[in-house]
C-alpha cells in the first residue's frame, strides 16, 4: 500500500529567525510523501488563492499544521487560511464533505516549558486546551483529530534533545499510518 | 551705445515674449502663434521697436538647428531606418506634387519657368520650427500623423540639399557664378562621413572625459560647441545646418550622456526658437501687404489650401486614422523657415527677381500664421470626432460613465481593464488613434482629442462623473488638467499618475490628493525581491517594503507641505534621516529583542 500523502502547512512569519520550525521543516521537507506549503512565503500579502489551496486538500490524506505557538494560537495567517480556504459547501455543510476521513495533525512548538502549560503553571491551561479550536474545526469538517505533536522549551533547548524531535517527526511523517477500519 | 542698443533688444525681444505668449497660451492659442503675434507687434510695421529683423532671424534659426538635434536624439538609427519608407515615399510625393501644382499655378501667373520653378520649391517646403513647436505642444509626435509629418519634415530638410544646389543653374541674370559641381559634392560627402565617424568613434571618448571633470557647464559647453560646430561645418560645404545637427543627433541616441545633452541644449532651443517665430513675425513686409493685398491674400490661401490637399491625398494613401488627416494636412500647409533661405539665395544667383522673391517671402511669413490658428479652428470645431466601441452590445454601461481615464498609453489600460473586469464603465479621453482603436476592443466609450481641453471633458460628461482619472504622458498637461478640472468641479475626486516627487507636489497643489509615482511601486517590489534574494521571508520583506511606503508617502507629504524651496530641501532631508536612523534602530532593535525559540 501506498504511504497516505501528507500535505504539511507551515506558517511561520520570519523564517530568517526561525530555529526550531527551521529545523523540523528540514528534517521532513524531502520526504516523498510529504507536501510542504510555506504559508508566509506563499501568501506574503495575505491574498489566499483558495482554489489552489482547497485542490490541494482534496490531493492528500494527511493535513498538518506546523507553526509556532504564537498567543496561545497560530501565526495569523493559518487562521486567514482556514477562515478562507475552510469554504461552506467544500470543507463543511451538507455538501461539504470534502475533508471527510483526512487525518488532522498540529505541530506545535512552544518557548516555555511543559510545565507552564498547566492550570497551575503561569499559561493556566494545557496546550491540548489550547488547541480546542483547532480539534473543533476539525471535527466539523469530518476530519480525525490526531494527538498534537508539541515540542516544549524552545527557549533553552539543547541541539540534541532539538535533533532527537526532528528525527522522531521525520519518523512519524515517513511511517505515518491510517488504519482501514471501515 | 552698441551694447545699450543689444541689451535694449533683448530686453525688448524677452518682454514681447513673456507677455505674448502667456496671454495666447490662455486663449487657447498656442505659444507660436505668441510669438508670432510678438514679433510683428515690436515689428517695423506696428511700434518699430526693434528693426534687424533679418539678422535676428539668420541667428535664430539656430533654434531650428538645436531642436533638429534634439529630434536626433529621440531617434535611434534603427528606428530611422524603419522610417525610410515613410521619409522617402510621403516626403517625395509631398514635395513633388506640392512643387509642380505651385510651380504649374506660377507659369500660368506669366512667371518665367525658372522662377516658377523656385517658386515650386521654395513653397513646397514647410516650416520644422512651427510644426514641430505645435506637435511638441500637442504631444503628437508619438501618433501616425505626428510620424508621417516628421517623415515629410525629415524628406524636406535633406531636398534643400539638392534645391539650393541647382539654383545657380537657374541664373536668369548669369549673377550666380560658377557652380563647384563635382568637387563640391564631393566637399559634401567627406564632411558628412567625417560626422559620421566622429560621432561614432571621436565623440564617446570625449564624452566620458569631460564627464569625469563633473563640471557641468563645461558639459554643456561643449554640447554647445557640437551644435554650432558641426552647423559651422555643414554651412562650410553648402549642406543643411539642421541635417548636419540631426545626423549628430542620431548618432549620439545610444550614447549614455543622452539625456544631459538634451536637458543641456533644451532651454537654448527654446529660447531660439521662441526668437525665430518672433523675428518671422517681424519680418512680414505689410507694405508689400498693403499694396498688393488681394494678391497676396489669395497666394496665401492658395498655397495653404493646394498643400493642404496635397498632404490629404498623402493623409489619405498613408492610411492615416480619419480623425487625424484634417490636423495632419493643416499642420504642414504653410510655407517654411527654408523659403527665405531658398529666396534669398536665389536672388542672389539671379534665379528670381526682386519683386516676385519680396512677394513670396510675405506669403510664406503669412502663412506661417495661418498654422496655429487653423489648428485651433479644426480642434475647435472638427474634433471631438466621437468614437464609440464597435461592440454597443457589451454590457460596460457606455453612458453617464462615474469614470473619466484621461490617456489610454500603458497606465491608463491597465486601470481601464481592471474596472471593466468589474463590470465598472469608463469614458475615455486620448488623442492618438492607436490608443482609441484599442480602446474599441473594450467597448468604452471613447473620445478622441485633447484631454486637457474643458470642452471635451464636458461632452464626455465631467458634469456627471464621479472620478477622473489623469493618466497623461504630458506632465505640464496633466498638472493643468487637474487644475483646470478642480476649479470647475470642486467635488469631483481626481486620481493621477505623476512622473516623479515634484510632479507630483504640482498635482496635489492643482487638487489631487494622492497622486501616485509611476516608477515607486515597482521599485519597491524590485527591493522586495532584492531582500528575498537575500534570504529574507517574502512576508518579512514585504513588511520592511511597506513600511518604507509609508514613510516615503509621510515624507511626500512633508515636501508638499513645505513653502519654499529651501524648506522643502531641508525638510526632506530631514525626514529622509529620521527615517533611516528609525528603519535601522528597529533592525537592530528585532535582532535583539525577537525571541529566537521559535
Amino acid at each position: 500500500m501506498n504511504p497516505p500523502k501528507i500535505l504539511l502547512l507551515h506558517a511561520h512569519p520570519h523564517p530568517r529567525k526561525s530555529k526550531l520550525n527551521k529545523h523540523m521543516l528540514n528534517a521532513v521537507a524531502d520526504l516523498d510523501n510529504v507536501t510542504v506549503k510555506q504559508l508566509y512565503e506563499l501568501y506574503p500579502d495575505f491574498q489566499i488563492d483558495v482554489e489552489k489551496e482547497q485542490q490541494a486538500l482534496l490531493e492528500h490524506d494527511v493535513i498538518v499544521f506546523q507553526h509556532p505557538m504564537y498567543w496561545y494560537s497560530a501565526p495569523a495567517l493559518l487562521k486567514e487560511w482556514l477562515d478562507c480556504v475552510l469554504e461552506h459547501g467544500f470543507a463543511y455543510g451538507e455538501a461539504g464533505t470534502a475533508l471527510t476521513g483526512k487525518h488532522f495533525l498540529s505541530v506545535v512548538s512552544a518557548g516555555s516549558e511543559k510545565t507552564s502549560y498547566d492550570p497551575v503553571g503561569h499559561n493556566r491551561f494545557t496546550t491540548e486546551q489550547l488547541l480546542a479550536p483547532f480539534e473543533q474545526t476539525a471535527a466539523l469538517c469530518n476530519m480525525l483529530w490526531q494527538a498534537p505533536k508539541i515540542l516544549y522549551g524552545g527557549f533553552k533547548i539543547d541541539k540534541e534533545t532539538l535533533d532527537q524531535h526532528c528525527a522522531s517527526y521525520r519518523e512519524h511523517l515517513q511511517h505515518y499510518t491510517i488504519e482501514t477500519e471501515q | 551705445m552698441e551694447e545699450h542698443s543689444l541689451l535694449l533688444s533683448v530686453f525688448i525681444y524677452l518682454l514681447a515674449a513673456v507677455v505674448a505668449v502667456p496671454i495666447a497660451t490662455k486663449l487657447g492659442l498656442g505659444a507660436v502663434l505668441g510669438y508670432l503675434l510678438a514679433g510683428i507687434i515690436i515689428g517695423p510695421w506696428v511700434l518699430g521697436l526693434v528693426t534687424e529683423a533679418s539678422h535676428v532671424m539668420h541667428f535664430a534659426e539656430f533654434g531650428v538647428v538645436m531642436l533638429l538635434f534634439l529630434i536626433g536624439l529621440e531617434l535611434n538609427p534603427a528606428k530611422l531606418w524603419e522610417m525610410r519608407k515613410p521619409i522617402i515615399g510621403q516626403g517625395g510625393l509631398q514635395v513633388l506634387l506640392s512643387g509642380l501644382i505651385i510651380g504649374g499655378v506660377a507659369l500660368a501667373f506669366g512667371l518665367r519657368w525658372e522662377y516658377a520653378l523656385v517658386a515650386g520649391m521654395a513653397l513646397a517646403l514647410s516650416s520644422t520650427a512651427i510644426v514641430l513647436q505645435i506637435m511638441d505642444e500637442k504631444n503628437l509626435l508619438p501618433t501616425p500623423a505626428g510620424q508621417s509629418g516628421f517623415s515629410i519634415l525629415l524628406f524636406q530638410d535633406i531636398a534643400v540639399i539638392p534645391m539650393l544646389a541647382i539654383l545657380p543653374l537657374l541664373s536668369v541674370t548669369g549673377a550666380g557664378g560658377e557652380s563647384e559641381g563635382i568637387f563640391g559634392v564631393l566637399k559634401a560627402l567627406i564632411a558628412l562621413a567625417l560626422i559620421y565617424f566622429s560621432g561614432k568613434y571621436l565623440l564617446p571618448p570625449i564624452f566620458r572625459y569631460i564627464a569625469a571633470t563633473r563640471m557641468r557647464e563645461v558639459f554643456t559647453a561643449f554640447a554647445l560647441l557640437l551644435v554650432v560646430g558641426v552647423a559651422i561645418l555643414m554651412d562650410a560645404v553648402g549642406l543643411s545646418m539642421a541635417l548636419g545637427t540631426f545626423m549628430v543627433g542620431v548618432l549620439l541616441s545610444e550614447s549614455e550622456y543622452r539625456h544631459e545633452l538634451e536637458a543641456d541644449i533644451e532651454p537654448f532651443k527654446g529660447l531660439l526658437l521662441g526668437l525665430f517665430f518672433i523675428s518671422v513675425g517681424m519680418t512680414v513686409n505689410f507694405g508689400l501687404l498693403i499694396d498688393n493685398p488681394l494678391l497676396i491674400l489669395c497666394l496665401v490661401i492658395g498655397l495653404v489650401t493646394v498643400k493642404a490637399l496635397v498632404l490629404y491625398f498623402i493623409a489619405v494613401r498613408g492610411k492615416i486614422p480619419s480623425a487625424e488627416r484634417l490636423q495632419f494636412s493643416i499642420l504642414l500647409s504653410q510655407g517654411g523657415e527654408f523659403a527665405f533661405v531658398l529666396l534669398s539665395t536665389a536672388m542672389a544667383a539671379g534665379a528670381i527677381d526682386d519683386g516676385t522673391s519680396g512677394i513670396l517671402t510675405v506669403v510664406v511669413a503669412l502663412s506661417m500664421l495661418t498654422t496655429p490658428l487653423l489648428i485651433v479652428l479644426v480642434e475647435r470645431y472638427f474634433t471631438p470626432a466621437i468614437i464609440d466601441g464597435e461592440k454597443p452590445e457589451m454590457d460596460v454601461p457606455n453612458e453617464h460613465n462615474e469614470v473619466i481615464i484621461a490617456g489610454f498609453g500603458r497606465v491608463g489600460q491597465i486601470i481601464a481593464r481592471m474596472i471593466g473586469a468589474r463590470n465598472i464603465g469608463a469614458t475615455i479621453l486620448d488623442h492618438n488613434p492607436e490608443h482609441i482603436e484599442r480602446i474599441s476592443k473594450f467597448g468604452f466609450k471613447a473620445y478622441y482629442g485633447d484631454a486637457t481641453r474643458m470642452d471635451l471633458l464636458e461632452t464626455a460628461g465631467i458634469a456627471n462623473a464621479k472620478i477622473l482619472v489623469i493618466a497623461l504622458d504630458g506632465n505640464d498637461q496633466a498638472v493643468q488638467l487637474a487644475h483646470e478640472a478642480k476649479r470647475h468641479y470642486p467635488d469631483l475626486v481626481i486620481l493621477s499618475r505623476a512622473w516623479d516627487v515634484v510632479h507630483a507636489i504640482e498635482l496635489m497643489k492643482a487638487g489631487v490628493e494622492m497622486p501616485q509615482r509611476e516608477t515607486i511601486y515597482s521599485s519597491l517590489k524590485i527591493a522586495e525581491d532584492v531582500l528575498m534574494n537575500l534570504g529574507y521571508g517574502a512576508y518579512e520583506a514585504r513588511q520592511v517594503t511597506a513600511k518604507f511606503e509609508r514613510h516615503d508617502q509621510e515624507i511626500l507629504h512633508g515636501l508638499y507641505s513645505a513653502e519654499t524651496l529651501e524648506d522643502r530641501i531641508s525638510i526632506g532631508r530631514d525626514l529622509r534621516g529620521k527615517f533611516e536612523a528609525q528603519m535601522q534602530s528597529d533592525a537592530e532593535y528585532r535582532e535583539k529583542t525577537e525571541p529566537d525559540w521559535s
